[in-house]
């Protein structure tokens, strides 16, 4: 399944993940890409993922210093390099290839 | 229905012609082609706003980051920077990578939505600008996304009574390359930038201002140092002269035509005639005589260098270097089409507003005719004609014009005083002859004079009675006895 197996994998596997949700104000699309991320990485970075989630309607000034446009933005602070996603996150397969997450060997 | 309420755009010309700016508390698209001039107005909208009419403004790029902004427009002495800092812009760069964004799922703008707004309430912004809408659609892969976004947009910035313009690129079968116009309804502005005969045109014009009069033709439009200035060439004939005052001419005999004393102040005299005419004289009799008044005269001398001007007009009696040195007269030497209309008009009118004249000279305008198309150039020169006409200068402009050419005679219907100056052989001698065509607003001589120049000047002698045909005859009976 992996072509890859032992060191890049293992690398990757002890790597922690800072990633940051942008929403604005409980929408439909926040609460569901809120659920569709934690879902996420439970599943495949169990243990080593930090999520925070960032309301700009409370914190509007970070919406210019992270260049937010769209809502709900998702960034992969860490691992570098910093990657973004748009949307809410409803489809698990490209958001596991947008971060560059290798699926969990148990599925 | 209640009247559009408006906003000064603080573009010269532009308020004019919209009797009164963009609509106020509305959005307004303004349209066009790379570079002309779209990034310019936006920002002098946002900048005079701010700076003269109390109106704060949010300036948010899609395109230029701000450094590049700032640079871009410092030609035009607007001190982005500055201006933020002191709280009255608020200026946010949208970077738009569309390589480094994926899209999963739904989403919409909302984040360009609270930046405006945070940035509106920061600075209690009155206005908004948003440039280019195109990079937007060119940075957001969802284009359908982006369209309900912008309706939404819109609508936000009419909900907060925001004076905004947009900016759009020019679409090949519609006004906008994404069709903006159909979600701006209120007031559509196109600009263009063209080429013709090597010299290059701006033009202005309002395609759409619901609920609003408004000029409907091209108007051309400058970009120098002091930003955007439209030239409503329709304003023309609301400059009417406002005095009864009279100027001599400084040719006595020639006052003598217009009923002894000379033009109407403030009026635009047409010196017309072919090469060689004494044209130049006449006209350097008109400054002479201004500067022994203590008045200003300013010269434009398309044709001759300062010094070859006043070497000849020494030959005729009149000495202008006293009045050069005084400071009463300046020369403005140069050949318009070295620089291209435009901008040279545009140095002519801040000539006249820095100097400050009583009397203008143009020698010759067929100078300036003949660095434009035929149409370009009319609008230009009204435009000058109008400008000398509101502040009052009374200006004396030659030009070439032999026989039966028609060039200038469009020109001429603008001006207040037609004098045409003739050669005509006589044996092997030349006569000039003089006639004044017309003159506005008072009983002048119509009648063909002989006009002499010798070292006094010029002078207009008693009226030519007999034609041409029938010199022979009086000159045989002349001499004999």
């Amino acid at each position: 399944m992996n072509e890859h197996t032992g060191k890049p994998a293992s690398d990757s596997a002890n790597e922690s993940w800072n990633l940051r949700l942008y929403v604005a104000g409980q929408t439909d699309k926040s609460i569901r890409a809120i659920k569709n991320l934690n879902r996420i990485c439970a599943e495949h970075l169990e243990g080593r993922y930090s999520i925070e989630v960032i309301d700009l309607l409370e914190r509007p000034q970070l919406a210019v210093g992270d260049q937010i446009l769209a809502v709900p933005t998702l960034v992969r602070r860490l691992p570098e390099p910093i990657k973004k996603i748009i949307g809410d996150l409803s489809n698990e397969e490209r958001v596991l290839v947008g971060l560059d997450i290798r699926p969990h060997a148990a599925s | 229905m209640q009247e559009l309420k408006k906003t000064p755009s603080g573009v010269k010309g532009l308020d004019e012609l919209t009797g009164g700016g963009l609509p106020a508390g509305r959005p307004t698209l303004v349209c066009g082609g790379p570079g002309c001039g779209k990034t310019l107005l936006a920002t002098t909208f946002l900048v005079r706003g701010a700076l003269d009419y109390g109106e704060p403004g949010v300036f948010v790029s899609f395109d230029e980051r701000i450094p590049d902004l700032s640079a871009n427009v410092a030609s035009l002495g607007f001190d982005l920077s500055g201006l933020s800092q002191q709280g009255l812009i608020a200026l946010d760069h949208v970077q738009l990578d569309r390589q480094s964004i994926i899209e999963v799922g739904d989403y919409d703008l909302e984040g360009l939505f609270v930046r405006l707004a945070h940035a509106v309430g920061r600075i209690g912004a009155k206005r908004v600008v948003l440039d280019s809408i195109d990079s937007l659609f060119a940075g957001i892969p969802n284009t359908a996304i982006v369209r309900s976004e912008l309706g939404r947009l819109f609508t936000w910035l009419k909900d907060h009574e925001l004076s905004s313009v947009v900016t759009a690129e020019h679409g090949e079968n519609s006004l906008t390359r994404h069709s903006v116009e159909e979600y701006i309804s209120d007031c559509v502005i196109v600009l263009d930038h063209r080429v013709v005969e090597q010299s290059s045109t701006r033009r202005l014009r309002v395609v759409k201002y619901r609920g609003s009069a408004h000029g409907t033709n091209e108007y051309p439009f400058l970009i120098d140092r002091d930003g955007i200035t439209v030239l409503p060439v329709t304003s023309l004939g609301l400059a009417q002269i406002a005095s009864n005052e009279r100027v001599g001419t400084g040719i006595p005999s020639l006052d003598a035509m217009f009923e002894g004393k000379g033009y109407f102040k403030g009026s635009s005299v047409l010196l017309g005639g072919g090469a060689g005419t004494g044209k130049t004289s006449i006209a350097a009799h008109f400054a002479d005589a201004a500067c022994r008044r203590g008045e200003r005269s300013l010269l434009f001398s398309f044709e001759e260098s300062p010094s070859q001007l006043t070497h000849k007009m020494r030959s005729i009696g009149i000495n202008l270097q006293p009045w050069l040195d005084g400071g009463l007269l300046r020369c403005h030497a140069a050949r318009p089409s070295l620089q291209g209309l435009e901008p040279h008009l545009a140095a002519m009118i801040k000539d006249v507003d820095d100097f400050k004249p009583d009397v203008a000279i143009v020698d010759p305008l067929s100078a300036l005719l003949s660095s434009g198309t035929l149409h370009q150039t009319q609008g230009m020169l009204l435009r000058l004609i109008d400008h000398l006409k509101t502040i009052g200068v009374t200006a004396l402009f030659t030009t070439l014009q032999s026989g039966d050419d028609q060039t200038d005679l469009s020109v001429s219907s603008i001006m207040d005083t037609w004098i045409l100056v003739r050669n005509t052989p006589k044996g092997d001698d030349v006569v000039r002859r003089l006639q004044v065509v017309k003159s506005r607003g008072m009983s002048h001589s119509s009648q063909l004079r002989v006009m002499e120049i010798d070292n006094e000047g010029v002078q207009v002698k008693q009226a030519f009675a007999v034609p041409a045909a029938r010199n022979r005859p009086q000159k045989r009976k002349g001499p004999p006895r």
